[in-house]
C-alpha cells in the first residue's frame, strides 16, 4: 500500500463517515423523540439501581435534542458529587435488552443509508491509547487499534476488495482457514507485582497460537506453512516453530472469539522465548494499520523511544466477534496492540514529570482520519482529587470502565474533536507528580518460576503461584511446555500449598519424544486463600548431538514461560454482556460470570545450561590423528616399501664429456 | 519534447541490459564485539534503499541483533560514525534473515533459489536473467573461507559453484560481488562464471581493519573499507554518472591500510561504462507504447447472493475461558481401539474350559 493511495482514500472515507454518522444520528434523534418518555423512566430507574455508574449522554452526540439535555441536567442534579465534569457513557446500549426493537433499528440504520448501490461489507477502525501511571513511578502505555470487518473470508469466492483490513492478513486467514490467530512479540518481562495486570498479557519472546477452522484436514502441515508465512510478514524467525516446540493444549487457550465448537485438535500453541524484538518487527506491524504511522496515535510509535523502555510488547489478535447484539452473524476483528512500560527515571532525569513528548518524542496533532473513534485515556483512579499528580491540559471528560475486576476512572481526550488540540494544534499531555507515596493494591494472583539444583546433570523446576486474596480460593490452570532436552521426571511432580499436598483436579501430561515433540503438562489447581502454591518437578539434562547446538551454546537454552489461566474473584460486578460497546482495553477477554474475571499471566522464561562439549575437540582429534599417521605410519611404510640401492658416485666432468663423444661414435660408454 | 528525448536515448537507455535490481546483503558475525559488521551491512542496505531498490528486492541477513542488544546504550539504533552521527538502522528496516537463520545453507539456498515451497517471498531472491544482483558479504574470514556465526564457514569454491549454478539457472544478468573481510581477495579467486565483477577489501595475506572506535558504544563502529565506500555512496544519487572505475579507487592503501582488490576479467563490459546505479540503485526504465488499449470493457460486479434464512442461523456465543467443571470431567481420550474387558475374560474362560474338557483334571500332572 502506498502512502499516496491511503491518503487519498482517507479523504473520501472521512467524508463518507461523517455523512453516515450525521444521518444516523438524525434518525436516532427522531426515534428518541418518539419514545423519550420511555427512556426517561429507564434512565431514572437506572440512576437509582446502579447508583455508581454515572450514566449520561454519549459525548459525540450533539443532535440529542432538547429533552435529552434536560434529562442530563436532571441526572447531574441527582449526583452532586460530579461538579462540572462530564461523564462519558461507557455503556451506550443500556436500554438494549429492554427495548430490543429500537436497538435493531438503531444499529441497522447506518447500513441502510449508505448511498451506494452495491452493499459494501461494513468496516470500522478505532484507535485508543491508555496511559496508566504506575506506583513504581513508571508509565504504562497501551495502544490498541481495532479494525472490524463484516465479511466472510471462508466464502467460495475470494474476498478481493480490501479497505481498512490489511490484505496480507486477510489472505492468510482465507488461505489457511484460520479461525483465530494471536501473535505477540515481547521484549522484557511484565512485573506483575510492581505493575499490576496488563490489559493484554504476553510472554517474553514470540508467542503464537492459532485456532484453525474444522475444515482443515492436515492441521500440522497448515500450521507449519502458516508459521513460515507469518515469519515473512512480521520479519521474525517464526519459521523456527516446528514440532519440537509446538503443543496442542487440551484445556488452556480457549477461543477468544465467538463460535460454538471447541475441538482442541484444531489448536496449536508455540513460543520462541529467545526471539528478539526490534524495529524490523515494528515496521511491518505499523504497515498493517489503515493510517500506517502517518496519522493518528501511531505517530507516537517511534522505535528509538519505544525500545528504550523496560517492557515492550506488540501483538496482533484476529478473531471473529458478534456483528450485533443478536450475535447471529460474525464479523472479523483485528486488534493490534502495543504495550510499553517506560522508566520514568530514564527519561525524566530523576524529575517526576512526564509528557507525551518526553516519552515518544512526538506530540499528537490529529486523529487517524479513517478512525471512527480515537481516544486517549489517562487512568486517574488513584488520583481522584489530583493529590498524586497533576494533569495538563486538564479535561472535563471522564469515563469509568470495569477492567480486570476493578472499576477504574479515566480522563478522556477525544482526538476526533478539534477542541482537544487547543489553539496550538497539538496535544502534549503532561503529568507532574506531587507526592511519592502511594500504596499499590497487590495483585490477587501472581507467579514466579526458577530452576534449582546444581551441576549439569539434573535440576528442578519450581513454579510458585501466589493467591493474595484474604478469604477466597480460586482455580488456576497451569500450562507448561518444556523442550525435550530437559527430561522431566514426572513421578517427582509435587504440588503443595501451605505445607500440604494439593491434589490437582485435572492433570494432562504428554511425554516428550526426543527431537520430535516437547513435554506438555497441564494442571487444574485450586489455590487456597492467602497462600503460596509450589509446583516442583525434577528433570535431567540431555546431551545433544554436536550439530544440534546453536552457535552460542554457552549462552544457555531457553524454556518458555508457564501460562497460568485463572478465574480471579472480582471486587465489582463484571459486565457479562459481550456485545455491548466498551472501550477497547476492557473488551478483550469475554466474561461469562459477574463474580470473577478471566486473567492470564505468564511466568519468567527459564535459562538452562546444558552440558556442552568442547567444540574444538574434533579439530584436535583430527590434528593429532594426522600427526600420528604422518609420522608413525608414514615412516614405517616408507621403510617397508623402499628398495635400497647403492648409489654410484657421480662421474667427473672429463668422463662425461668422453662419454658424450663415445655415444656419438657409437661406442659403449666408459 | 520529453517523449522525443526518451526515444532518441532509448539505445543508451537499455544498454545495461537489465530490467530489475536485487541485493543480498549478509553480515555473518555474531556477538556484540562484531557490531561493526552489522553496521557495514546496514550502511550498504541504507545506500541501496536510498538509491531505489525496494525492501522486497533486498534480502538482508544479520547474524545477530545489535540494535536491540542489551549492551546497546541507544536501543533501536546502529551507528556508522562515531559521535552517533548517522543511524544506519533507520526507522523502517526489514531484516529478512536474522540470528540463527543466517547459515551457510540458508545463504546458498537463497542464492540458488532452492528453498522450501512455503518460504515467503520476502525471504527469496526472485531474480531472473535480466536482474543485476549486488551481493555484499562481511564477517571474519581467512584465506579461502568466510566464517558464519563463528561456527561454520563457506569456502571460495562453494561460493564459486553457487554462482555458476545461478548462471546456469539464469538467475542473473550481471553480478557485483563485494566482500569486506580479512584476505577478502581469496574469496573471488575461484569464480569462473561469466558476468561477475568482484571487489574485496584486502588482498590475500592482509587483514581488513576496523575504524571509528566509539567510547559510548564501546566497540568499533565500522570497517575501514565499508566506511569509505559508504562515504562514496552517500554522494551518489539516482541520476549520477559515476562508474565502477570510481568505485575501484575507493579506499586507497593510505586510508584502508589493507589493499582493496577487484576482479573484472569475467565481466564482459568495460567497468568504465558500468554505472554505480546499475547495481546499487534501481533506476526504473520506462517503455512507452503507442498502441491504444481498450479499457472500456465494464468490470463485472460480483453479485452478492442475498443471505437467506436469517432465522435458521444459530446464535454464536463466546467460549468460556476456564470451564472448570468441563475440564475436570473431560474424558481421557482412548488412543487405540482395545477389545472390551469382558470379551478377553470370556475368551480365557473358553480356553480353560476347552482345556479341562479335553484333558480333565487327572492329566494335570502330565502337563506341569
Amino acid at each position: 500500500m502506498t502512502p499516496y493511495g491511503s491518503s487519498s482514500l482517507a479523504g473520501s472515507t472521512h467524508d463518507a463517515l461523517t455523512r453516515k454518522s450525521t444521518t444516523a444520528s438524525r434518525k436516532m434523534a427522531a426515534h428518541r423523540c418518539s419514545c423519550s418518555s420511555w427512556l426517561f423512566i429507564l434512565f431514572s430507574l437506572s440512576v437509582f439501581v446502579v447508583a455508581d455508574i454515572h450514566e449520561t449522554t454519549p459525548v459525540n452526540d450533539h443532535h440529542g435534542g432538547a429533552d435529552h439535555n434536560a434529562q442530563t441536567a436532571e441526572q447531574t442534579a441527582d449526583q452532586p458529587a460530579v461538579e462540572g465534569r462530564r461523564w462519558e457513557a461507557t455503556e451506550v446500549k443500556e436500554a438494549a435488552t429492554v427495548d430490543a426493537a429500537a436497538d435493531t433499528q438503531g444499529t441497522s440504520a447506518p447500513e441502510t443509508v449508505v448511498p451506494s448501490s452495491v452493499p459494501q461489507p461494513k468496516d470500522d477502525f478505532q484507535e485508543e491509547l491508555v496511559i496508566r501511571p504506575l506506583h513504581s513511578g513508571d508509565i504504562y502505555a497501551s495502544f490498541q487499534f481495532r479494525t472490524l470487518w463484516d465479511t466472510d473470508f471462508m466464502r467460495e469466492n475470494k474476498v478481493s476488495h480490501y479497505r481498512l483490513f490489511p490484505k496480507s492478513l486477510g489472505q492468510v486467514i482465507s488461505k489457511f482457514s484460520v479461525r483465530e490467530l494471536h501473535i505477540s512479540f515481547t521484549q522484557g518481562y511484565w512485573r506483575t507485582m510492581q505493575w499490576g495486570q496488563p490489559f493484554i498479557p504476553s510472554p517474553p519472546g514470540a508467542e503464537l497460537w492459532v485456532w484453525f477452522q474444522d475444515s482443515v484436514t492436515d492441521v500440522d502441515a497448515t500450521w507449519k506453512e502458516l508459521t513460515n508465512v507469518l515469519s515473512g510478514i512480521f520479519c521474525a524467525s517464526l519459521n523456527f516453530i516446528d514440532s519440537t516446540n509446538t503443543v496442542q493444549p487440551s484445556a488452556s487457550f480457549k477461543p477468544l472469539g465467538i463460535g460454538n465448537v471447541t475441538d482442541h485438535s484444531f489448536l496449536r500453541y508455540a513460543t520462541l522465548p529467545r526471539e528478539i524484538v526490534c524495529t524490523e518487527n515494528l515496521t511491518p506491524w505499523k504497515k498493517l494499520l489503515p493510517c500506517g504511522s502517518k496519522a493518528g496515535l501511531a505517530v507516537l510509535l517511534k522505535s528509538e523511544k519505544l525500545f528504550h523502555s523496560s517492557f515492550h510488547s506488540q501483538a496482533v489478535h484476529i478473531r471473529s466477534v458478534c456483528q450485533d447484539w443478536q450475535c447471529k452473524t460474525t464479523s472479523w476483528e483485528l486488534r493490534q496492540t502495543v504495550n510499553s512500560v517506560f522508566d520514568l527515571h530514564n527519561s525524566g532525569q530523576a524529575k517526576r514529570e512526564w509528557s507525551l513528548f518526553k516519552m515518544f518524542s512526538r506530540t499528537l496533532t490529529e486523529a487517524c482520519p479513517l478512525a471512527s473513534s480515537s481516544k486517549l485515556y489517562i487512568d486517574i483512579t488513584d488520583n481522584p482529587q489530583g493529590e498524586q499528580f497533576e494533569l495538563s491540559p486538564a479535561t472535563s471528560l471522564l469515563s469509568q470502565a470495569v477492567v480486570l475486576g476493578d472499576r477504574r476512572t479515566f480522563s478522556v481526550y477525544d482526538l476526533t474533536q478539534e477542541t482537544t488540540f487547543g489553539s496550538v494544534r497539538s496535544l502534549n499531555l503532561l503529568i507532574r507528580w506531587k507526592s511519592n507515596e502511594g500504596e499499590m493494591l497487590r495483585p490477587l494472583l501472581h507467579a514466579e518460576r526458577y530452576v534449582a539444583g546444581y551441576g549439569l546433570q539434573t535440576g528442578e523446576i519450581h513454579t510458585l503461584m501466589y493467591n493474595n486474596h484474604p478469604y477466597r480460593s480460586f482455580p488456576v490452570l497451569l500450562l507448561d511446555s518444556v523442550p525435550w532436552y530437559l527430561r522431566l521426571y514426572i513421578h517427582t511432580l509435587s504440588v503443595t500449598s501451605k505445607g500440604k499436598d494439593n491434589k490437582p483436579s485435572y492433570i494432562h501430561y504428554e511425554p516428550s519424544k526426543d527431537r520430535v515433540k516437547p513435554h506438555l503438562l497441564e494442571m487444574l489447581i485450586q489455590l487456597p486463600p492467602n497462600s503460596v502454591t509450589e509446583v516442583t518437578v525434577q528433570f535431567e539434562r540431555a546431551l545433544l548431538k554436536w550439530t544440534e547446538y546453536p552457535p552460542d551454546p554457552n549462552h544457555g537454552f531457553y524454556v518458555g514461560s508457564s501460562v497460568i489461566s485463572s478465574l480471579v474473584p472480582s471486587t465489582v460486578a463484571m459486565d457479562t454482556n459481550s456485545t455491548r460497546e466498551r472501550p477497547l482495553f476492557s473488551s478483550f477477554f469475554p466474561c461469562k460470570e459477574e463474580s470473577s474475571y478471566f486473567v492470564r499471566i505468564y511466568t519468567e522464561p527459564l535459562l538452562v545450561n546444558l552440558p556442552t562439549p568442547d567444540f574444538s575437540m574434533p579439530y584436535n582429534v583430527i590434528c593429532l590423528t594426522c600427526t600420528v599417521v604422518a609420522v608413525g605410519y608414514g615412516s614405517l611404510y616408507n621403510l617397508l616399501t623402499r628398495s635400497f640401492q647403492i648409489e654410484e658416485p657421480n662421474p667427473g666432468l672429463a668422463k662425461r664429456i668422453a662419454n658424450v663423444i663415445r655415444k656419438m661414435r657409437g661406442v659403449p660408454p666408459l | 519534447c520529453a517523449l522525443h528525448v526518451i526515444c532518441c536515448n532509448a539505445g543508451q537507455f537499455f544498454s545495461s541490459g537489465h530490467t530489475n535490481n536485487w541485493a543480498v546483503l549478509v553480515c555473518t558475525s555474531r556477538f556484540w564485539f562484531n557490531y561493526r559488521h552489522v553496521a557495514n551491512t546496514l550502511s550498504v542496505y541504507r545506500s541501496v534503499k536510498r538509491l531505489g531498490i525496494p525492501d522486497s528486492h533486498i534480502v538482508l541477513m544479520l547474524a545477530d541483533d545489535m540494535a536491540c542488544n542489551h549492551r546497546n546504550p541507544k536501543p533501536a539504533t546502529v551507528f556508522s560514525h562515531k559521535n552517533m552521527e548517522l543511524n544506519v538502522y533507520g526507522d523502517d528496516v526489514e531484516v529478512d534473515y536474522r540470528g540463527y537463520e543466517v547459515t551457510v545453507e540458508n545463504f546458498l539456498r537463497v542464492l540458488t533459489g532452492r528453498l522450501p515451497p512455503s518460504t515467503p517471498r520476502s525471504k527469496r531472491l526472485l531474480s531472473d536473467d535480466r536482474s543485476n544482483i549486488l551481493i555484499y558479504l562481511t564477517g571474519h574470514g581467512g584465506n579461502g573461507f568466510l566464517k558464519f556465526q563463528d561456527s561454520e564457514e563457506i569456502s571460495n569454491v562453494e561460493l564459486a559453484d553457487a554462482f555458476e549454478q545461478m548462471w546456469q539457472k539464469r538467475r542473473y544478468n550481471e553480478l557485483l560481488f563485494i566482500i569486506d573481510t580479512c584476505q577478502g581477495a581469496s574469496m573471488y579467486e575461484r569464480f569462473y562464471s561469466p558476468n561477475i565483477m568482484a571487489l574485496a577489501s584486502s588482498q590475500v595475506g592482509e587483514d581488513s581493519l576496523s575504524h571509528q572506535p566509539d567510547l559510548a558504544i564501546g566497540v568499533h563502529l565500522m570497517d575501514r573499507y565499508t566506511f569509505y565506500m559508504l562515504e562514496f555512496l552517500e554522494d551518489i544519487h539516482p541520476a549520477s554518472k559515476t562508474n565502477m572505475n570510481d568505485l575501484f579507487k575507493v579506499c586507497p592503501k593510505s586510508q584502508c591500510v589493507s589493499t582493496p582488490g577487484h576482479r573484472t576479467d569475467l565481466f564482459l563490459r568495460d567497468p568504465g561504462s558500468v554505472l554505480i546505479t546499475d547495481f546499487f540503485g534501481s533506476v526504473r526504465k520506462v517503455e512507452l507504447t503507442m498502441d491504444a488499449i481498450n479499457l472500456t470493457d465494464p468490470i463485472k460486479q460480483m453479485e452478492e447472493n442475498p443471505v437467506n434464512g436469517e432465522e435458521q442461523k444459530e446464535v454464536y456465543s463466546y467460549a468460556d475461558q476456564l470451564p472448570v467443571s468441563e475440564i475436570i470431567h473431560q474424558k481421557p481420550k482412548q488412543k487405540d481401539w482395545h477389545p472390551p474387558d469382558g470379551f478377553i475374560l470370556g475368551l480365557w474362560t473358553l480356553i480353560l474350559l476347552v482345556f479341562f474338557k479335553t484333558y480333565g483334571i487327572k492329566h494335570l500332572k502330565h502337563i506341569f
